[in-house]
């Protein structure tokens, strides 16, 4: 295994509300390792795009705050990073592409623009050599006719066009680290599978590690090497997507996949659910945060917060359950 | 004719702002048999909202005709519309933009029957209670506000003040897109419980083939305003004849194992076409892997393929 | 609505406008009970000094006339001719605006270009032709400030309804039946309220100070007292007797000042991104 690009380690990071303290991010260990896809999966408000916020140094500060663990990328650690340092990492050597393309690229500029901009703020190259880096970007992402293209303004592009030319953007500096955070949401399915299959081919080629952010479990198996499953704040199942995917430990886990409606699924059984919503952050108990939810519940659940427990080499999940039943040897 | 709703031909074009017409809707005919669901999927812009939002006479027909029970609902105008409008409604996407901010929850399911003048007052409030708890809510929420409750308990809501008016049918438009997953499946189930119950027949527009595929009898692919393919969801998804469904059926993300790590399905080349300029022969020609000449010029017509299964395509 | 005065009470400048409103109103509405006096009556040597004399606290203009019931009756022209302006403000601009936002097309096309026309005269000049062509009765003066100033609120409620008509509640009323009065006055006017109510306190301050203005260049009703006549019947004398014109001027600039403040605590009040801290 090749030393990981970034390695997170218990990171937490608490919210303040008018409702008392929130643990957004509860003890998160993650790490990548180059040319790598992590994929990170669960639903609104478990705190998947807030880990993509702290690694860009980016929480809202009020109300969040860092209140401990580290986020080491290439030696140093993010966490105690100046303000001017993170800068000059954002949209370097770590970059993030974001669920809409159309609000995330400035209206009033050209494309070509855009990246040329991004490749001079990292980079001190002249304005002519910046303008041929972005044709040069835009051809690599799949876009036809780059030169044309580039002069485009970004309400001429489709969404497909538009989320191209912001992966042309993040990887016109050649970043150790790409963040997609919902890449493909807004876009249509076979958009989409051409949007992964860019996503795919640029890692393979260039070696970039990526993190992708999604709540689409179909997503994470197109494209994962590795998987967290986050669940209110704290990664509750991580390891390799085909354990994962095929071997779930976690009964959130279990559910989730269970209850995606599938093609090649019985029409006429009723979906499995997971019953009741997500807990508000701010009202915790002790133990754990999918005991209202689980099926297998006990009282021992509401005790305390469950540790992982190993599964297979790096396969774990946090449910005390796993201890009694099903550990592999 | 047994179908409970027919839609013949319909056409919905708007004008856009420089001369050009958005051929939105162009001619698409079905029909769904009472107490069966007809499911329509497509992409962005193939004009599946608009043939539900034309069906609920919330979009202006251009021409065609949509018979319920054989009453020409795309006929009616002012207040014969409105006294029709109590055996069609719609469940909308947007469980943040579907429900009045400004009204109780109660008033919300209530209103439908208020406009129409439906039963008596205290009937009414029985009436809301009722409906609560058949979308699985408790009767006391009915004094809180919209904002106080979840996409999916919004959803629910929403479903109840479709449900209010005792109606023949209900237009979904994307019901659970816009849900978590574990969320969505608790909805989907409640929408086919209903089904089950009270025999409701349902439109059910969608760009997920997993959700129409588990809630739908029918399926009518949709691509650039016309429909590409219709056949029961068995035969839609075990033999799709048109290359257009088979790279949507390719291109939906999936948990098989031997689609791990592929990096996205088939790719189908390219954006769809815009629904002003259209090309002469088939809408899907631009971006279809096996086209050949006589696509280039001769729109295919939407034709038998299989019993019970149609395909607007020189090949298949 | 709890919520709303719940984050308006947090603000202290919000707070701080209420209280100069109610003390401002406070003092027309109950001071003519506890100070009988006639603001038109001349009551001393003209201007004397406030403090002068005893009965006097705030002294006299060129005339001899009392300033504090001056300003107490003056408070109460003002305030009446800033909120009927406001309010005449809000009935055109809302009428309009809304069933230009609602219809769009023609409808809009039309009633838009009618605001443009209203948008572009000067709208002092336009005042003042209109209150000398009718008599300058404080109704008039009030009816002319609101004829001047409702093409802003206008094309703020157009663009409310514009963007409201959109979201898919409006659809679901129009699915369930309701006709477009009912949209309109019942669905999408009560959700487009909080910049409406907004942009009335803002109108009220601007009501205030373009009244004052018409009386300080004497097209005021000049049977009424109210704080641009002080101003402008005293403005000469401003060097002499500073108090003649000031008075009124910091009684005008305390009432535009609570306004705003108050304007600004409801504009927060409303946002529901405020309501998350």
């Amino acid at each position: 295994m090749a030393e990981p690009v970034l390695d997170i380690r218990n990171l937490k990071v608490d919210f303040a509300t008018r409702n008392g303290i929130a643990h957004v991010l509860d003890d998160i260990s993650l790490t990548v390792a180059p040319g790598e896809l992590l994929g990170i999966v669960g639903e609104s408000g478990c705190g998947k795009s807030m880990t993509a916020l702290s690694i860009l140094g980016l929480i809202p500060s009020p109300p969040g705050r860092i209140v401990g663990g580290s986020i080491m990328f290439q030696g140093r650690d993010l966490t105690k990073l100046p303000q001017a340092e993170m800068r000059r990492i954002r949209g370097g050597d770590i970059a993030m592409i974001f669920q809409e393309p159309m609000t995330s690229l400035n209206p009033v500029f050209t494309c070509g623009e855009q990246i040329a901009e991004a490749v001079r703020l990292h980079q001190s190259v002249s304005p002519k050599a910046a303008r041929a880096r972005a044709v040069e970007m835009l051809r690599a992402v799949g876009i036809p006719e780059p030169e044309l293209r580039a002069n485009a303004y970004p309400h001429q592009l489709s969404g497909g066009m538009r989320q191209r030319v912001m992966i042309a953007m993040a990887l016109s500096c050649e970043p150790k680290l790409l963040i997609a955070d919902e890449p493909t949401t807004a876009l249509d399915v076979t958009v989409q599978a051409q949007i992964f299959g860019l996503l795919d081919e640029l890692r393979s080629r260039t070696g970039t590690a990526i993190i992708l952010i999604t709540h689409d479990m179909g997503a994470i198996a197109e494209m994962a090497d590795k998987v967290a499953v986050m669940y209110a704040g704290r990664v509750i199942e991580h390891g390799p997507a085909d354990a994962v995917l095929d071997n779930p430990g976690h009964p959130y886990t279990r559910g989730l996949l269970a209850s995606i409606p599938r093609i090649d699924a019985d029409p006429d059984a009723d979906l499995p659910e997971i019953p009741g919503i997500v807990p508000a952050l701010t009202d915790l108990g002790r133990g754990c945060a999918f005991e209202p939810r689980c099926p297998l519940a006990t009282a021992a659940c509401r005790a305390a917060q469950p540790p992982h427990v190993a599964m297979s080499a790096d396969h774990s999940a946090a449910c005390i359950h796993l201890e009694a039943s099903e550990v592999p040897a | 004719m047994n179908a409970l709703l027919s839609v013949r031909d319909l056409k919905v074009h708007f004008p856009t702002g420089n001369g050009g017409t958005v051929h939105a809707v162009d001619g698409v005919s079905f029909d769904i048999p009472r107490g069966r669901t007809l499911g329509i999927v497509g992409e962005s812009g193939s004009g599946k909202t608009t043939t539900a939002l034309a069906v609920m006479r919330l979009a202006p027909i251009t021409a065609g005709q949509v018979d319920l029970d054989g009453t020409p609902i795309s006929r009616l105008e002012g207040e014969e519309l409105r006294k029709a409008r109590p055996r069609f409604q719609m469940v909308f996407q947007d469980p943040f933009s579907s429900l009045n901010p400004r009204d109780r929850v109660g008033r919300i399911i209530r209103q439908p029957m208020d406009l129409l003048g439906l039963g008596d007052p205290a009937g009414r409030d029985r009436r809301v209670e009722d409906l609560l708890q058949q979308v699985g809510l408790r009767p006391e929420l009915k004094s809180l506000y919209p904002h106080q409750f979840s996409g999916g308990q919004r959803q629910r809501i929403g479903l109840a003040r479709a449900l209010a008016t005792q109606p023949d049918l209900i237009v979904f438009d994307e019901p659970v897109s816009a849900l978590d997953v574990a969320v969505q499946a608790q909805v989907l189930n409640l929408i086919r419980r209903l089904q089950r119950e009270t025999g409701l027949t349902y439109l059910f527009i969608s760009h997920d083939l997993g959700v129409v595929r588990h809630v739908c009898d029918e399926i009518a692919v949709m691509y650039l305003g016309q429909i590409v393919e219709k056949a029961s969801a068995a035969d839609l998804f075990a033999t799709p004849r048109h290359p257009y469904t088979q790279a949507l059926i390719a291109a939906a993300p999936s948990l098989l194992p031997e689609h791990r790590r592929r990096g996205g399905g088939a790719k189908l080349q390219g954006d769809p076409p815009s629904p002003v300029n259209l090309p002469k022969g088939c809408r899907f020609v631009s971006r279809c892997p096996i086209a050949v000449d006589r696509c280039r010029s001769v729109p295919p017509d939407l034709r038998q393929v299989n019993v019970g299964q149609a395909a607007a395509c020189h090949l298949a | 609505m709890a919520e709303a005065w719940a984050i308006f009470r947090r603000s202290p400048a919000a707070m701080l406008g209420l209280v100069i409103l109610i003390v401002v109103a406070a003092m027309t509405f109950i001071g003519p009970f506890l100070y009988h006096v006639d603001p038109f009556e001349i009551v001393w040597a003209p201007l004397t000094p406030p403090g002068e004399e005893a009965t006097i606290p705030l002294g006299t203009d060129n005339l001899g006339r009392d300033i504090l019931a001056g300003l107490i009756a003056g408070g109460r022209a003002t305030l009446a001719v800033g909120f009927a302006a406001a309010f005449i403000t809000m009935v055109i601009g809302v009428v309009i605006g809304a069933y230009a936002g609602f219809h769009g097309g023609i409808v809009d096309d039309l009633l838009m270009r009618v605001t443009e026309f209203f948008q572009v005269l000067p709208p002092l000049l336009f005042a003042m032709v209109v209150v000398t062509l009718f008599q300058p009765t404080i109704v008039n003066v009030a009816l002319a400030i609101g004829i001047v100033s409702w093409p802003q609120t206008a094309r703020l409620t157009r663009s409310e309804f514009r963007r409201i008509r959109t979201l898919e509640y409006v659809s679901a009323m129009r699915a369930i039946g309701a006709s477009d009065r009912n949209v309109i006055w019942r669905v999408i006017l009560p959700n487009a309220l909080p910049p409406l109510i907004v942009s009335a306190t803002l109108t009220i301050g601007m009501a205030i100070l373009f009244e004052a203005g018409l009386s300080f260049l004497g097209l005021s009703d000049p049977n009424v007292m109210s704080w641009g006549l002080m101003i402008g019947s005293g403005r000469e004398y401003l060097l002499d007797a500073w108090w003649v014109v000031t008075l009124p001027g910091a009684m005008i600039f305390l009432t535009v000042l609570g306004v705003s403040l108050v304007g600004d605590g409801l504009n927060d009040a409303f946002n529901p991104r405020m309501r998350e801290r």
